[in-house]
């Protein structure tokens, strides 16, 4: 049912398309960590600063949220601009919910020409759920059409209104996300495999923590031969308590948390269950978010080595966000560090 | 048909001030059949009124009247005396309705009873649901004759997002998702290959994006000269 993929039109430089560390990691065949930096709900740029100093090294690209859940933050640009000063790479998170096609094109210009080489292109959440509910929406364009447009801005140097542009152009690793658990699932698949011909070279999706249906949705994939077309980067987080995953399976749609995993945070946090909320002492409580924190990233660590054993899946996107200090004990847990490093390739003459 | 509801009768008396008379303007079409603005709640409204300022020590002169349409002069005309007399006139009206008030009578200030809310339908008894948005250049043969652009929270063309659950929006659980509506639409006519063609940006110079629209029929126009 999938159409061609235009993979051939792209044009590639030094045997690359942009050139980031994420897609050199991805093409050498590495699997590939991705991580997650929310940018403060100030002008503070030292925020930016020790949180990249938490991930890098950990990770071969962060993303930099762009008004996660539709409240106001840094920009994801701008933001990304210190990741970059800092020596980490940033992926820039674009949504389609704050800007027209002329505002979108207009920033990516000048992200690519501020040093971003990876982009992650997102229909983002409805505002009502953030902190300006009254504002209005755009959504100009979805995500799918997102990619298309950035992909065409980078191999045929035209704008989306087809306009041809001279000069450099945006050479993105284009992204997108997909939400294997959403409904309807039987269509899952399907979309993704709409974003990968609209051009997306990398795929991370929702947070996994059901393996099995992820494995499910693989098979559909590799069915479709997405796999082979494009790099797909399965989502993980730590948990920090029973409650945030319970809040996960009743709450958040598309994320599917199995009962074991529940019970297992549970377990973790036994030793004081048996204590009413008055008679937990600050330390108890101390003790027992350590606790479950452990065992949060213990879980995550476990998911990784399953996740990759999985065919088609060719990293993970860890998913910390306020909790980046748990990224360094899961990638070490799961093998994953060091990172490779990798050599400038030599320019063709 | 346009769906619109009742303003609170506080903000329509703040909107009325201290006018003497005043006359509630009904319309006999999209406003009667939501119950909104008809002859019964012109009625209603009038008497609501009189009430509150009676209460308040007042005796305006509040009358009501319904006219067939009140988007249309000639309609308009028929209660142009009334319309005159009045200090206020309260529309019960969607806002084309007031608007077409202020256009035909210059001299008449006239204040909205309602809040034009969308256009839809009933979907059963007492319940009304938003299905077009107006927007120009319509898509319904691409969905399966369910509207993204109206129904779906972020006028998506090439849903659904990540936010689709158990057949809602991510918005609302009592909002039905645009997309799983069009998916299981498509899905039941055996067409679902419709679903796999990226729909390009859409073109929102129709919609209300490209300034405000008018249409000119010359066709129309010049029948009306011969006549
Ligand atoms: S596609 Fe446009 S014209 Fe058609 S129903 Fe939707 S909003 Fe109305
Ligand atoms: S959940 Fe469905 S209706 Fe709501 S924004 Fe997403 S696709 Fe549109």
């Amino acid at each position: 049912m999938v159409t061609e993929i235009k993979s051939e039109s792209k044009e590639l430089t030094n045997g690359y398309l942009s050139g980031s560390n994420l897609e050199k990691i991805l093409r050498g065949g590495h699997f590939a960590v991705t991580g997650e930096l929310g940018p403060p709900q100030s002008a503070d740029g030292e925020v930016i600063r020790e949180k990249a100093a938490l991930l890098k090294g950990y990770c071969d690209a962060v993303n930099i949220t762009d008004n996660q859940t539709a409240i106001v933050r840094m920009s994801s640009i701008g933001a990304g601009t210190i990741v970059v000063q800092e020596g980490l790479e940033p992926v820039i998170q674009m949504t389609c919910r704050d800007r027209n096609r002329l505002a979108i094109q207009s920033d990516l210009l000048g992200a690519y020409a501020l040093g971003m080489r990876n982009l992650l292109c997102l229909t983002g959440d409805h505002q009502s759920f953030g902190n300006h509910p009254e504002s209005k929406n755009v959504f100009d364009m979805d995500s799918v059409q997102l990619v298309q447009a950035v992909a065409n801005m980078r191999d045929e140097c035209i704008f989306q209104c087809g306009d041809a542009f001279k000069g450099i152009e945006p050479r993105f690793f284009i992204g997108a996300a997909a939400a294997p658990f959403a409904d309807p699932i039987d269509f899952r698949p399907y979309r993704l495999a709409k974003k990968v011909n609209a051009g997306a070279d990398f795929i991370q999706t929702q947070l996994v923590y059901d393996v099995d249906a992820f494995a499910q949705y693989m098979e559909k994939v590799r069915e479709l031969g997405l796999h082979e077309k494009t790099f797909i980067l399965a989502g993980v987080g730590p948990l920090k308590s029973p409650g945030m995953a319970r809040y996960m399976k009743n709450n958040v749609p598309g994320i599917l948390v199995p009962d074991e995993i529940i019970k297992e945070m549970n377990a973790a946090g036994a030793p004081w269950a048996g204590k009413k909320k008055e008679e937990l002492t600050k330390e108890d409580k101390k003790a027992r978010s350590a606790a479950w924190k452990e065992t949060g990233i213990n879980i995550c660590i476990d998911l990784i080595q399953k996740l990759r054993a999985i065919e088609g899946v060719a990293g993970v996107h860890i998913m910390a966000i306020e909790w980046e200090r748990a990224v360094k004990p899961i990638v070490e847990g799961a093998g994953l560090y060091p990172r490779p490093q990798i050599e400038e390739t030599v320019s063709e003459a | 048909m346009i769906i619109a509801e009742q303003k609170s009768l506080d903000e329509i008396k703040t909107l009325i001030g201290n006018s003497e008379k005043v006359l509630v303007l009904g319309c006999g079409t999209c406003v009667t059949v939501c119950f909104a603005g008809g002859e019964r709640e012109a009625a209603i409204m009038a008497s609501s009124l009189r009430m509150a300022t009676k209460l308040e020590g007042k005796s305006n002169a509040i009358t009501d009247i319904t006219v067939q349409r009140q988007c249309e002069w000639e309609y308009l005309d028929q209660v142009a005396e009334q319309i005159g007399e009045a200090d206020v006139v309260l529309s019960l009206g969607c806002g084309i309705g007031v608007q077409a008030i202020a256009e035909h009578f210059p001299n008449t200030w006239v204040v909205p009873g309602l809040n034009t809310s969308f256009l839809g339908l009933p979907s059963e008894q007492g319940v009304w649901e938003e299905r077009c948005a107006a927007c120009g250049d319509c898509i319904l043969g691409l969905t399966g004759g369910i509207c993204p652009i109206a129904r779906c929270s972020k006028t998506l063309l090439n849903g659904p997002c990540g936010g689709s659950e158990d057949g809602h929006c991510e918005i609302d659980p009592e909002i039905p998702c645009a997309w799983q509506l069009i998916y299981d639409r498509l899905s039941s006519m055996d067409k679902l290959d419709v679903l796999l063609d990226l729909q390009p940006p859409k073109n929102w110079k129709t919609s209300r994006d490209g300034g405000p629209r008018k249409i000119v029929r010359e066709d129309l126009r010049l029948l009306e000269e011969e006549e």
